[in-house]
């Protein structure tokens, strides 16, 4: 058991143009130079399976930190089952099951001695469908994931909630009404509030699994630039079937597809213009144009 | 859940239209509408045969604590503290229990445990009520008098509620044997509650980095509560209403209790033990009288719970 | 700012849980673990019940205690009295209770507008809940006060009254499941409506309105409170006398579990595990379809 807390052996040079110096006060510190810039998570030979069924097909993806990564491809090909690998959310279907190796910071979250409880506070998701906690008012939504820890004190939630839907640009529509049911809310506000609250416990990485799909066109347009406005602080991986969305958001694509026996495999990654303007593989290019079959 | 009401009553709406179907469709009518003729003129003859006792006494009906054929008087408050109190105790014990066993149940045991388990509690729903009765006279209530009784008031006697002897017959013995005829009403339906929160909820909260337990008391109860209240309430109901294990082990003494361990009567036991033998009249009414509270006080809870039930399941949901 | 590195946990101190305490986890384990506890302590009554009820039941089961009346004076004899009145009441209130709950909720699931189904469906849910002593009441009242005698007549009604709601509630359930193209081919092919219900919807719903009619048949069975005011009970064989009092098995275990007479509670031990073993046969049989249906 390797149990001495220890800093991650392969420390990552920050790249120089994401180590923002100076940071709004209303926003997350970016990292210092001299410390390490966190949320970087490398897979490597991904399987997952669902009893007998393989869904996902040898996987190997680096995500880089700080950045927006996409995933797009057909429906069923297992994009957002890849993407709940990355916080072990697949454990919760009885049977599902993975091999490989996942990294986040040079930690294998896999390892026995990493809590997925734990992991979860690192690295946060936002759903398909807004989800707030119906029976809770919108700040109780926003402090949730603290309460879970005991942290009750006044003055530090207040901050937290604060800091977190400016954030997630909501505070301004609702400072006046914390008390109300965050359910009263529309349905891109909500989304929002899910974002606010996924911040609430200081992440390093979000993963957005087809966030704005429920929404209408200028909530998705709220959510796209709060995307944009957090892609500094966070590392965040979205799942989208959106094509044009992915484009406006993300700084790299990975195009998944379905392959034999219904697996999905990654047939490449690169920097989203390279994917959209010039694909290296065939499928890719067919799939960004509407060609199939 | 509503949308199947709606299409049912659009189902044969225009094509029942010729003479046979007309006949077929009132008859059927006639028949649905029997179980709302029957509780209408349940509640009115009882009303109805109530009237002499209630028009004698008045609000001292409910407030006397006296009730002797005899002399002709006839007072409630005994039988009523009697059915609260042995009703309160089944749900003080059935609710924890019953609650956790719903989670159990829904959340956390494999299929091949829940299921058979599932399937043991709801045969404990199907034993007739008075071979409950036979085995608490016989096994529980010796029982209960030998341990928990016992150990009790030795240690607690010194409060005058828990104060013995423990004959292992009365409130307590009785408290007991309504938790377990309880019990499978309020695991079946908060179990069914519980199933009902979607998973968004529970991902929601373990994303947050909850463990199974806080998703379980911080999203899914929360979500679920207005549902387990109903299934509480409906055990409730159940507890107030249940005579013949209740008649057959709490003592039949017509008086206030003063500890859980005494002696007393609910009103469905006075009802059972004294009705056959009351002379028609002022007695009859008066226990017809005694009925008509208990049907006041179910189907008041019945109602509320129903309503709770249903705006977490829908109409459709758990009967 | 001035480069002093953050004061943040490494990533293997945040991911294996070294920055929290370790009571969550042990509130987690252990609420789990009393759960599981919760549930199995719930499956042990009905095994106690069971177990005693077969321990002193067997002993006193014999072929006296099914074709023996009691003795007219003193002790002995059997309860031929019980089962005969059972196996008369039962039937008879079976036969009032299905054809009215299965028509009912025909008409609720088939033909009313939603409102009236959701009233009637409401009376018949709170109905279920009634009191079994308050239909007993209700019953004396208008069938036994009147004539001024008990009788196993006024038994049975009481008893169709409990089994009424239950066959209505699960025979609506099992008709809502029949799918709608199922009626839709019927009235093309110019079926009409009544025999449409009849030979095409009551059919396939059949398994499921069975199923119902014999639960409800199991827990009129086993009913005590609502006869005590109607039929009574009797000491004597009564057969295919309705206008007179008639004994049931509940009936005669209750009588004879409140004697201070040990021979006589041995014959209520008889009779309760009678009719425990019917109720919980027709129980296992008739849930075991069910449940094979939902696993399979």
């Amino acid at each position: 058991m390797e149990t001495a807390v220890r800093r991650p052996d392969e420390a990552i040079e920050a790249p120089p143009e994401r180590a923002t110096p100076l940071a709004p006060p209303d926003r997350r510190p970016a990292a210092s130079p001299l410390d390490i810039v966190s949320g970087e998570i490398v897979v490597e030979d991904l399987n997952v399976y669902y009893g007998e069924f393989r869904a996902v097909r040898d996987v190997s993806l680096t995500i880089p930190p700080r950045a927006v990564t996409a995933i797009i491809g057909p429906s069923g090909c297992g994009k957002s089952t890849f993407l709940r690998t990355l916080n072990r959310m697949h454990e919760l279907t009885p049977g599902a099951r993975v091999e490989g190796v996942v990294t986040l910071d040079g930690i294998d979250i896999y390892r026995p001695d990493v809590d997925p409880v734990q992991l979860r506070r690192v690295v946060g998701m936002v759903f398909q469908r807004p989800n707030p906690f119906p029976t809770m008012s919108i700040y109780d939504n926003v402090t949730a994931g603290l309460r879970l820890t005991g942290r009750h004190k006044r003055s530090e939630l207040d901050e937290v909630v604060e800091r977190s839907l400016r954030r997630s640009a909501l505070w301004d529509e609702v400072k006046d009404k914390l008390r109300q049911p965050g359910t009263s809310l529309s349905g891109g506000q909500q989304q929002r509030l899910c974002i606010a609250r996924a911040l609430s416990v200081d992440p390093e990485v979000i993963l957005m699994d087809e966030p704005a799909s429920a929404l209408d066109p200028s909530a998705t347009l709220r959510v796209e630039e709060l995307i944009a406005e957090l892609r500094r602080q966070y590392t965040i991986v979205i799942v989208t079937h959106n094509m044009q969305q992915a484009s406006r958001v993300s700084d790299r694509t990975a195009f998944f597809t379905m392959g034999e026996e219904r697996a999905g495999y990654l047939v490449e990654a690169d920097d989203t213009v390279r994917i959209f303007t010039n694909p290296a593989e065939q499928l890719t290019e067919d799939y960004i144009s509407g060609r199939f079959g | 859940m509503t949308s199947a009401t709606v299409t049912a009553a659009a189902r044969f709406g225009r094509a029942a239209s010729r003479v046979p179907d007309v006949v077929f469709r009132s008859g059927s009518g006639v028949l649905a509408w029997v179980a709302v003729g029957i509780l209408g003129l349940l509640a009115a003859l009882l009303v109805a045969n109530s009237g002499q006792a209630l028009a004698k006494f008045g609000i001292s009906f409910l407030t006397g604590t006296t009730w002797d054929p005899i002399a002709g008087i006839y007072g409630a408050l005994p039988f009523i503290i009697g059915t609260i109190a042995s009703s309160f105790i089944a749900i003080v014990l059935a609710t924890p229990i019953g609650l956790l066993t719903a989670i159990f149940l829904a959340e956390l045991a494999p299929r091949r445990v829940a299921i058979p388990l599932t399937f043991t509690i709801e045969l404990l729903a199907a034993i007739p009520s008075v071979v409950f009765g036979l085995w608490g006279v016989f096994v529980l209530g010796p029982f209960l008098s030998r341990t928990v009784e016992a150990w009790v008031v030795d240690t607690l006697g010194w409060i005058p509620i828990f104060a013995g002897p423990p004959f292992g017959v009365g409130l307590f013995t009785a408290g007991v044997i309504l938790t377990l005829m309880i019990l499978p009403t309020i695991v079946a339906i908060s179990r069914d509650m519980i199933t009902a929160v979607p998973d968004s909820q529970r991902e929601a909260m373990l994303a947050l980095g909850a463990t199974r337990w806080e998703m379980i008391t911080n999203a899914v109860l929360p979500y679920a509560r207005s549902g387990i209240i109903g299934a509480v309430i409906l055990g409730l109901g159940r507890a107030l209403g249940e005579t013949m294990a209740v008649t057959m082990v709490i003592g039949n003494r017509p008086q206030i209790p003063q500890s859980i361990f005494d002696s007393s009567q609910t009103i469905a036991s006075q009802i059972a033990t004294t009705f056959n033998e009351a002379s028609i009249g002022l007695q009859t009414s008066a226990l017809i009288s005694l009925g008509l509270v208990l049907l006041v006080i179910t189907m008041t809870l019945n109602v509320i719970a129903r309503l709770l039930v249903w705006r977490v399941a829908g109409p459709q949901g758990t009967s | 700012m001035t480069g002093a590195v953050i004061a943040q946990p490494s990533m293997a101190a945040r991911l294996t849980g070294a920055r929290v305490g370790r009571r969550r986890t042990v509130v987690d384990r252990s609420m789990r673990t009393i759960a599981m506890g919760a549930a199995f302590l719930c499956a042990l009554p009905l095994a106690a019940v069971l177990f005693f009820v077969a321990a002193n039941g067997l002993s006193a089961l014999s072929l006296d205690l099914i074709t023996k009346p009691p003795r007219a004076l003193g002790i002995g004899g059997g309860a031929a009295n019980a089962v005969v009145g059972t196996l008369q009441m039962v039937p008879l209130a079976a036969l009032i209770a299905v054809p009215v709950g299965v028509l009912g909720a025909v008409y609720i699931a088939e033909f009313a507008n939603s409102r009236s189904a959701r009233v009637i469906r409401f009376c018949a849910d709170v109905l279920v809940g009634m009191p079994s002593i308050l239909i007993g009441v209700f019953v004396f009242t208008f069938l036994v006060l009147p004539f001024k005698q008990f009788n196993g007549f006024a038994g049975s009604v009481a008893l169709a009254v409990i089994m009424i709601p239950v066959v209505m509630r699960t025979t609506e359930e099992s008709l809502h499941l029949v799918p709608n193209s199922l009626r839709e081919a019927s009235l093309a092919l110019g079926v009409p409506a009544w025999r449409t219900v009849l030979s095409v919807v009551l059919r396939t719903g059949l398994p499921g309105i069975l199923t119902g009619s014999m639960l409800a048949i199991a827990r009129a069975m086993g009913e005590t409170a609502p006869l005590l005011f109607t039929a009574l009970g009797s000491r004597v064989v009564n057969v295919g006398d309705f206008g007179r009092p008639m004994d049931s098995l509940p009936l005669f275990i209750y009588v004879n579990a409140r004697q201070p007479v040990d021979a006589l509670n041995q014959q209520a031990w008889g009779a309760a595990f009678l009719l425990l073993l019917i109720v919980l046969i027709i129980n296992v049989a008739v849930r075991a379809r069910s449940w094979g249906r939902r696993i399979g």
